[in-house]
């Protein structure tokens, strides 16, 4: 029933029932029943379709599975899901270091945010990419200078070596919710 | 070898007489009452006493997962994502309050941060979402004993295994070999007996033979899938001089609507068996078989037959046009779109099949036509509801995409189907962008507040 696939989501809960669930999602929104996930199958995905970011998140950019070329198979689904789990306790201390760490830490959660942000993956946020972000969030709303001047300002509070982009270590700076990061599945 | 002979010919006497007596058996129970459209209830108590069945298998089932202190998997159990409603607005200050250690004040502002509700948001829709939640017809509560439905293997007693191992054997030796010879009567019945009234000079009675013969055939057809249909509001049925229109979810639709009803149907043509079926049947009645390289020509032709629909005088039967997510091509397009145009009374009809005997989608690209129609006769059963809706006129203010998802919505919202006949109308699109810039104007207020805000500052 898949065992290694239980490995991307140790814990204390039933893992098998858990994959089971992902299993069902994952085989209910490949409609066609080809056996990956296409852009179009989560694009398809109508509460998605509302969100701002939904284009990004369905594989336009940056959500982990543009690897894929666009084609998630149900290992890279559950791969990309266990982000979303909530954070394990013992994560700071007792973890063995030469093990991999878990999809669901605290590093994973804000790379996955990370990338998000980060288009072209550089390993860095620049200025165009976030005015980017924010367009797609704020839509028409917001004028293009308003957008600039967020931009910058964010950009400055952030940007500590000064190179004028948010690098990944000065993201982890910033001060992030991950109790609000995970949903129960 | 000697002693062998006499015994043989026991053998052989034994067959026949028992094929016999199995025919014999077939024709009364089964072929006379498809003759005269009479039921004698078996298939009913069929159903219920299957259902007895399953309500105990489950049973055991669940008391094998806990004796191991496992829970059974059960899909159709609330939502996966705890949720409880908040707002945008108090989202988004809940996010910045755990993050940051500075007072909060209503001072518009952006965060870094403030992505992680549109992520997380989206990501949950990812995980569960409620219309694609609606179409995984597959999962059951209960097991219906099939191997294929089941999803807890492990916690199958020795009890349920026989269980099942009789149920396969039931399936697959008695009611497969009844199934595939009452096919086989049906479908040979309904060639030669078309073929037949195809000889008969056009007038009143061909039309009575062949709505006969059709009418015949397919209730053996039906009988020949155990399908149990459950007709509601039979007072709409369509009437001569209508159109019909069904969603379709299944190729068995077609047997399923046409076993109540003489239809004039609208399709493509098919190669091999179907091939042969259409082109016996399309002499004895005048179906619309168009081929995809055809269309300019049957387009008329099925203009041609429309507008003698709507002379209710001269025409005696319905026409059947399917809508749906089961063929889309331009030609069948065209023909939909010609349907709604013309202006004739609209019936609307909704199919829905319940999953728990028996599994009626038919996946083109798993499975071919020849297995499907296998699996389709080693289930238990065909079960599914037929509403006949009230008909339908195209109002003068309206164009034929109004009108056309107007029918859609009514036949949506019947079958308790949501979002099963969206294919790409106007009115979708519009609603996912109102939704969108709401989202939008909302948290554009704040990062840079009102417009009188602003202004202010």
């Amino acid at each position: 029933h898949g065992s290694p696939h239980s490995t991307l989501l140790e814990g204390s809960f039933d893992a098998s029932s858990l994959l089971l669930r992902l299993y069902h999602r994952f085989r209910a929104l490949d409609r066609n029943k080809k056996g990956y996930l296409s852009r179009v199958d989560l694009q398809q995905i109508g509460a998605l379709a509302v969100n701002p970011l939904g284009e990004r998140l369905a594989g336009g950019g940056g959500a982990g599975w543009e690897e894929l070329l666009g084609e998630v198979d149900f290992p890279g689904f559950v791969r990309v899901l266990a982000h979303f789990r909530p954070v394990d306790d013992d994560d700071s201390g007792m973890r063995d270091p030469k093990q991999p760490e878990p999809l669901n830490s605290r590093m994973n959660k804000l790379r996955f945010v990370f990338q998000l942000y980060d288009l072209d993956r550089d390993g860095k946020i620049s200025r165009h990419e976030m005015l980017q972000v924010l367009r797609l969030m704020v839509g028409v709303q917001v004028t293009e200078e308003q957008l600039e001047s967020i931009t910058d300002r964010t950009v400055q509070e952030a940007d500590e070596d000064g190179d004028g982009a948010v690098s990944f270590l000065e993201f982890t700076k910033v001060r992030i919710p991950f109790s609000y990061f995970f949903f129960i599945f | 070898m000697f002693l062998l002979l006499p015994f043989d010919s026991l053998i052989v006497n034994l067959l026949g007489i028992s094929l016999t007596v199995l025919f014999t058996l077939l024709l009364v129970f089964i072929i006379v009452p498809a003759i005269f459209g009479v039921s004698f209830g078996i298939r009913k108590l069929y159903m219920k006493t299957l259902l007895k069945i399953f309500a105990w298998a489950t049973l055991r089932m669940e008391r094998g997962a806990k004796e191991k202190n496992h829970q059974l998997y059960k899909p159709y159990t609330n939502g996966i994502i705890a949720k409880d409603p908040t707002s945008l607005e108090e989202e988004i200050k809940e996010i910045r309050r755990s993050g940051s250690s500075k007072a909060l004040d209503n001072t518009p502002e952006f965060e870094l941060s403030d992505i992680f509700y549109f992520c997380r948001k989206g990501m949950e829709t990812i995980m569960d979402d409620e219309v694609t939640k609606r179409f995984s017809a597959e999962e059951l509560e209960s097991w219906n004993l099939l191997s294929r439905t089941n999803y807890n293997f492990q916690y199958i007693s020795l009890r349920l295994t026989v269980l099942w191992g009789l149920g396969v054997l039931i399936r697959y030796c008695f009611l497969l070999p009844l199934r595939i010879a009452l096919a086989f009567t049906g479908i040979s019945l309904l060639v030669v007996g078309t073929t037949v009234v195809g000889y008969l000079p056009n007038g009143r009675f061909k039309e009575f033979l062949s709505k006969h013969v059709h009418l015949m055939c397919y209730r053996i057809c039906v009988r020949a899938l155990t399908a149990i249909i459950t007709y509601h509001d039979r007072e709409n049925r369509p009437r001569n001089g209508g159109i019909c229109v069904a969603n379709h979810t299944s190729p068995i639709d077609v047997i399923i609507l046409a076993s109540d009803g003489y239809y004039a149907m609208v399709g493509q043509v098919h190669g091999g068996l179907m091939g042969v079926i259409q082109r016996a049947m399309v002499k004895a009645c005048p179906h619309v078989w168009f081929e995809r390289s055809e269309v300019k020509d049957r387009h008329l032709v099925f203009l041609l037959l429309i507008s003698e629909v709507k002379d209710q005088k001269k025409s005696h039967f319905t026409l059947f046009c399917v809508l749906g997510t089961c063929i889309n091509n331009t030609s069948v397009m065209m023909f939909k779109k010609g349907s709604f145009e013309i202006g004739a009374t609209v019936y609307p009809v909704a199919i829905k099949y319940d999953p728990q005997f028996g599994d009626a989608f038919w996946n083109s690209s798993k499975y071919g036509m020849v297995t499907y129609l296998l699996r389709m006769m080693t289930s238990w059963a065909i079960v599914c509801s037929v509403w006949y809706l009230p008909p339908m006129t195209r109002e003068t203010d309206e164009d034929a995409v109004q009108f056309a998802n107007r029918v859609k919505s009514a036949i949506a919202r019947q079958g308790g189907l949501v979002d099963l006949l969206w294919d790409g109308g106007l009115k979708r699109e519009k609603v996912k962008d109102t939704f969108k810039e709401e989202q939008q104007k909302l948290y554009s207020k704040m990062i840079v507040g009102n417009h009188e805000d602003r202004s202010r500052s």
